[in-house]
């Protein structure tokens, strides 16, 4: 199914509901923010949510679903293999935080 | 079959072999320009953890959620009328698709103005790119730069909103670059989910 006949197929509901997700999602991280947890937990906890609102969206706000499956595991795989490359700079940010921890 | 058959249907899966992923070129293009901005704004987010997480005296200058609450329900609610504008343009209502665009546009506006509103706060209080009152002065510089480059992004994307439908209106333009224009704007929308928790919801005063 292309996105324009998946768009005369649904209604508007699907739209709205989505909507109230991420409403609600997004509400979720303000609620995170004033538990009394550590920086590191609250850090995950939102960025969790963040990444399930980032995929309600990309699924059905931009239409990823109805897409080719191969199109939709391209731009998954892709993303977050370079989204991940990305993080072993922070191996250098603890060590200018607390010294050298995997020299011990 | 003829040969001119076999040489036309040679030439129909030349052509269907040459569109990838069997979606139109214009939205191809703009997802691979998606894909390329999420690792700008990714190497940004990180840098800016990489800088937080380095420097103990990382400054919590937030003293109250509200503005950034509505700034998101704004820019959500921006993506909804989208859907619904998109929707509008499929069912070739022209009028209120324009409409719907138009909204967006208008929300998008109100979204940058409530951005540069705090902007100004943070910066009557002695903010600047290199030196602030609270702690260290990278946070100015890694604050101004994330929420910079989303505020860019708003403000071409209300832009776009209104040169796409002033043209869609005009004929020009039809849902399919509806369509991709709302692949923008909801990756406008979705940066801000991880920019909000990143950079506002972290650093709220203790």
């Amino acid at each position: 199914m292309t996105t324009a006949e998946a768009h005369k197929s649904d209604g508007i509901g699907k739209d709205l509901a989505v909507y109230v997700c991420l409403l609600v999602l997004a509400g979720l991280q303000f609620v995170i923010a004033y538990q009394k947890i550590d920086a590191s937990q609250m850090f995950w906890r939102m960025l969790t949510v963040a990444c399930v609102e980032a995929g309600l969206a990309e699924l059905f706000f931009m239409h990823l679903w109805t897409e080719k499956r191969a199109f939709l595991w391209f731009v998954l795989i892709f993303t977050i293999s370079v989204l991940l490359g990305m993080q072993y700079g922070w191996t250098d940010a603890f060590r200018m935080l607390v010294g050298a921890p995997f020299s011990k | 079959m003829s040969q001119g058959d076999l040489t036309m249907e040679g030439h129909t899966t030349a052509l269907t072999v040459g569109c990838a992923f069997s979606i139109p070129t214009k939205k191809l293009a703009m997802w691979l320009f998606i894909i390329a901005d999420t690792m700008t704004f990714a190497a940004c987010l990180v840098a800016y953890g990489f800088l937080r997480n380095g420097t103990p005296n990382w400054p919590r200058p937030f003293h109250s959620i509200t503005n950034v609450a509505f700034m998101t329900f704004i820019l959500l609610t921006s993506s909804l009328t989208m859907l619904i504008g998109l929707r509008s343009a499929r069912a070739g209502d022209k009028a209120g698709a324009f409409r719907w665009i138009m909204i967006t546009a208008a929300l998008g506006i109100v979204f940058a103005l409530l951005h540069i509103r705090e902007w100004l706060g943070l910066i009557d209080e002695g903010m600047t790119m290199f030196k602030n009152p609270w702690g260290t002065g990278l946070f100015g510089a890694s604050f101004f730069s994330v929420t910079g480059l989303h505020l860019t992004h708003v403000t071409c994307g209300v832009i776009a909103l209104i040169a796409v439908g002033v043209r869609y209106k005009g004929g020009r333009y039809n849902a399919d670059d509806i369509e991709v224009l709302g692949l923008y704007w909801h990756f406008v929308d979705l940066v801000w989910m991880f920019v909000v928790p990143l950079v506002y919801l972290l650093n709220l005063a203790q």
